[in-house]
């Protein structure tokens, strides 16, 4: 499989006056044509840093400071501006977690769609306006037509999404960043939603990067997964890899604080003890270090290289070290 | 981190891999410094050149409207007949006015006035407008309808109306102008409060209070208005230079203090008929008024910049 | 004191909101809660779920009278409390808690941890002077946070140790109930776990009574003893949990659970799903007859004529559908 979007030693950092946060260590992935990868960690883990940075929408005290974003064969880290804007939209689709927020409440949702249409495809208003009945329809908003014309507070959150989703897939872009899709929607819309980005993906071979916080949403939709925690990445590979075979501690103890829904008996839960580290100043060593049930000596010095454990699946932890003793994942 | 397979990484000694003492793991570590809202405020405040500038400026002002006359041999209405209309010298630095008084000194006496008329404004704003508009906010709806109405209605009249009508009242002079400047200035303060009251009351923090059985004036006096103290700072500050501009303007057109006593605005007025030939006496009074309202304005800028909670981090 | 001694109960409980169109607009009336009747026994915990505008948190605000009913009963411990004053609440307000969903706006930006812990103490008068301060910082061991950080304020805190702080606060006044609004669903999923372990342990230490509100259906799942599923303001079934997950009979209800996404990619992949076509509707007009029918796929001629009425169908199981009855 072709990849189209390579990311190389990404660092990214915000420079505020209490100092240097790195949002993002050193991390690495690729993407396939019309695969969908997951991005999970939680609040802070430097998840949504990695797709401004992507994006090049990084704004100020941020900075990608090193690292390479290759997608189709184009670098983006030292694109100017004026080409990047051609990249975004058209062929780099996004869609935000908040879709009150993501759609100016002054324009028609018409409008809305078309304008990118008008500005990267180079389309007449006529065309345009076909086009965007047809991806309204597309992401199942009925009576296209007449929604054309309604403004963004004449829709519900669901539909908004489905509005986001439309506007970001309406130039066929190669690759969708889905930051938080779901989050802010109730179930029954979040699963709505999934089944239209599955069908997306079969149809219309979009790759997508799926940033999420929720385990559930990847196993349902994503082919490969990588986890993240306090900018760094420390375990990736297919998902069946990560869900069956987690190798990280953090990553068994992610999987162990979902209750199981169709447990019998009632079992206490386990949570990952501790707080995530503040990214200001990070400890030397393993990040995870402080909150980890199986930490060493080496854990608190040297921060772990990502061990290759099969032909996709990777993780930073010494425990992976063939001189460390054997830790069998608990429950 | 690269993707090194593990045979690749150097012999590492076996002791390294020895379990860490068992440790707590504290859910309630902060490795952060405490920084307080008003800290993060005045920190950004300080770095804001102009608004430190401007700070300066209003306590140099204010320490010379308290000192300056007290230290200075002349008083303001002493009049030197010899000197009738000097430039600015050694003895008088401002010069004197065509009735030879020291025009330093009277300006001077000036910024008092000035001052006192700013004072009184923020004092307004603070005790009427803050509770006047808190309680229209938490009371809502027709308390609210009705006592903005009220507010609306003081706002549709000029103020040189009240003042017109507070000299044929009491009188001209210093009294007539708090009156009028006391009936206007806290209706702003009301609106602005007002506003933020309404979306802070919905918020789970009030409810939380509320759930625990605190009183209205409790909610409004420990849980509401503590949290619209950036808005209400910004407000006080802008409004001191509108007031203190107010009452140069009255002044000037003669509807404010009256002669001898010396506001900038009667100072300005009262250089007008010899501008030709004593040109100083309108420079030093107009000079005063800009730069007491520019570092106002100043500051009040700087302070909306560092309490503005959209630029917060 | 018996499990089947029941703690809370509710009537018919009724709230519309009023909602100001304009200064001469007509009024819209949003039925936000529309017949709810239910009872949670002493120890009990008693999950509530649903989808956004469901009105289950204008249900738990209700029942504790932080907003008056517009019809309906509710009786706690014995005493009806629906016509009662805020100045005949405050007492109660002792007995009955609430911990928000939102751990950034439910504590007050500008008062410090102990002070905002202590500040129930204080309004009931059970604390004075350092007794107050000592208090406060046995309630921020007992949520498990470090008593040093009592001069902190709450912007200096995580989501998980703020939400700490706002069941400290909840707790002072040593209630026998708590509502839950939604405590978890901020929270990042390693911290869901270390909150809902913490209410557990609470609740055995101390007695506590939960009304657990919440739209993570599995985390309601492991944490209540009976769960109601709420759609549009009615309540649409009531059954204790497991039975409920084993055996859902409301349409809305097998939707709901259908739509959980799994953590187990091989489950995912066969997974059958009742997909809900479109929204739910608004509760200013809400569909006439049963509420859930526009969505429904079972929909019949009854439903939109006879609004379905809770029927007892198993020990501890009722449901609100025609296809029941």
């Amino acid at each position: 499989m072709k990849n189209i979007l390579e990311v190389k030693n990404l660092s990214t950092s915000f420079f505020t006056h209490a100092g240097e946060v790195k949002a993002v260590k050193d991390i690495s992935f690729n993407v396939g044509i019309g695969e969908a990868i997951g991005i999970v960690g939680e609040s802070g883990s430097g998840k949504s840093v990695t797709s401004l940075s992507i994006m090049n929408l990084l704004s100020f005290p941020g900075k990608v400071i090193n690292g390479s974003v290759c997608f189709a064969g184009t670098e983006l880290t030292n694109l100017k501006e004026k080409k990047m804007q051609l990249v975004r939209g058209n062929e780099i689709g996004m869609i935000f977690q908040d879709p009150m927020t993501s759609l100016n409440p002054v324009y028609t949702v018409g409008n809305q769609i078309m304008e990118s249409l008008l500005r990267h495809q180079k389309l007449n208003r006529g065309e345009a306006r076909k086009k965007a009945i047809e991806m309204l329809s597309l992401v199942g908003i009925p009576g296209p037509e007449n929604r054309l014309n309604q403004y963004p507070h004449e829709f519900s959150g669901g539909m908004r999404q489905r509005v986001m989703i439309a506007m970001a897939l309406c130039c066929k872009p190669k690759l969708l960043i889905a930051d938080e899709p779901t989050t802010a929607l109730d179930v029954t819309i979040q699963a709505q939603i999934i089944e239209l980005l599955k069908d997306l993906k079969d149809k219309i071979n979009t790759s997508i990067i799926l940033i999420t916080h929720d385990l559930g949403v990847v196993a349902e939709l994503c082919s490969r997964v990588i986890v993240m925690y306090a900018g760094s990445v420390v375990e990736k590979g297919t998902t069946r890899d990560v869900f069956y075979n987690p190798r990280h501690p953090y990553t068994w103890g992610l999987l162990k604080s979902i209750p199981i829904v169709n447990a019998d008996h009632k079992e206490r839960l386990i949570p990952i003890d501790g707080q995530p580290p503040d990214l200001l100043n990070t400890p030397p060593g393993c990040p995870f270090c402080p909150r980890c049930d199986h930490a060493m000596q080496i854990c608190a010095q040297t921060q772990p290289p990502l061990s290759q454990l099969g032909e996709q699946h990777l993780a930073a932890c010494w425990l992976l070290h063939p001189g460390a003793p054997r830790v069998e994942r608990g429950r | 981190m690269a993707d090194i397979p593990v045979s690749g990484i150097h012999e590492i000694s076996k002791d390294k891999f020895t379990p860490l003492p068992a440790r707590k793991k504290d859910i309630a570590d902060i490795s952060r410094p405490s920084v307080t809202y008003w800290g993060d405020a005045w920190r950004r405040l300080r770095q804001n050149k102009m608004a430190m500038l401007g700070m300066y400026t209003i306590i140099f002002i204010i320490l010379l409207a308290i000192l300056g006359p007290i230290l200075s041999p002349h008083s303001y209405s002493d009049q030197f007949l010899d000197k009738q209309g000097l430039g600015p010298n050694n003895e008088h630095w401002f010069g004197t006015d065509s009735l030879g008084r020291d025009l330093f000194v009277r300006v001077l006496y000036g910024a008092r006035i000035s001052l006192a008329v700013g004072l009184v404004a923020s004092l307004l704003n603070l005790t009427v407008g803050v509770l006047y508009g808190g309680i229209a906010g938490l009371a809502g709806g027709r308390v609210d309808n009705v006592m903005m109405r009220i507010v609306d209605m003081f706002y549709s009249i000029p103020l040189v109306l009240y003042v017109i009508l507070m000299m044929v009242v009491i009188g001209p002079g210093l009294k007539s102008i708090f009156m009028a400047l006391g009936l206007v200035y806290w209706l702003e303060m009301a609106r602005v409060v007002r506003a933020q009251i309404l979306t802070l009351k919905e918020q789970e923090f009030v409810m939380a209070a509320r759930a625990l059985g605190a009183s209205q004036a409790r909610i409004l006096f420990r849980h509401l208005i503590p949290n619209c103290m950036g808005p209400i700072i910004i407000t006080v500050s802008m409004n001191i230079p509108l007031a203190i501009f107010t009452e140069a303007f009255l002044s000037f057109l003669g509807l404010g203090v009256a002669i001898p006593m010396a506001s900038w605005g009667v100072l300005a007025s009262d250089a007008l008929p010899a501008i030709r030939s004593y040109p100083h006496m309108l420079f030093f009074p107009a000079m005063a008024i800009s730069v007491t309202m520019l570092a106002f304005n100043f500051l009040g800028d700087g302070l909306r910049d560092a309490l503005d909670p959209r630029l917060r981090k | 004191m018996g499990k089947d001694h029941i703690l809370l109960k509710t009537d018919g409980l009724v709230k519309h909101f009023e909602l100001n169109q304009g200064f001469f607009g007509r009024k819209a009336i949003v039925q936000a809660v529309d017949d709810v009747s239910f009872h949670i026994c002493r120890g009990e915990t008693l999950g509530l779920v649903g989808e956004s505008g469901c009105g289950k948190t204008t249900v738990g605000r209700t029942v504790i009278k932080l907003y008056e009913p517009t019809a309906g009963k509710i009786v706690f411990d014995g005493q009806d409390i629906t016509g009662l004053k805020e100045k005949e609440m405050l007492a109660l307000r002792k007995r009955m808690q609430i911990i928000f969903q939102d751990p950034y706006a439910s504590l007050n930006a500008r008062m410090t941890v102990g002070d905002i812990v202590s500040e129930p103490l204080d309004i009931h008068g059970l604390a004075r002077g350092p007794k107050l301060r000592e208090q406060a910082m046995e309630l921020l061991q007992k949520v498990g946070m470090s008593p040093d950080h009592i001069n902190r304020y709450p912007h200096e805190f995580s989501g998980g140790q703020r939400q700490r702080i706002g069941i400290a606060r909840a707790l002072a006044v040593n209630p026998d109930f708590i509502v839950c609004d939604e405590p978890i669903s901020a929270l990042d999923v390693s911290i869901q776990a270390q909150v809902v372990n913490l209410l557990e342990d609470l609740q055995h230490e101390m007695g506590l009574t939960y009304l657990f509100i919440a739209h993570d259906l599995s985390m309601v799942k492991h944490i209540s003893n009976r769960i109601g599923v709420m759609y549009l303001g009615k309540l649409v079934e009531l059954a204790e949990s497991s039975e409920l997950y084993k055996r859902p009979l409301h349409p809305y209800t097998r939707a709901l659970l259908s739509a959980i996404p799994v953590p187990d990619p091989d489950i995912a992949e066969h997974k059958q799903r009742v997909i809900l076509k479109g929204d739910v509707p608004s509760p200013i007009n809400p569909p006439a007859g049963c509420r859930f029918r526009t969505r429904c796929q079972y929909a019949l001629d009854i439903c939109s004529q006879l609004n379905p009425e809770m029927v007892q169908v198993g020990a501890q199981h009722m449901v609100a559908c025609h296809l029941m009855t």
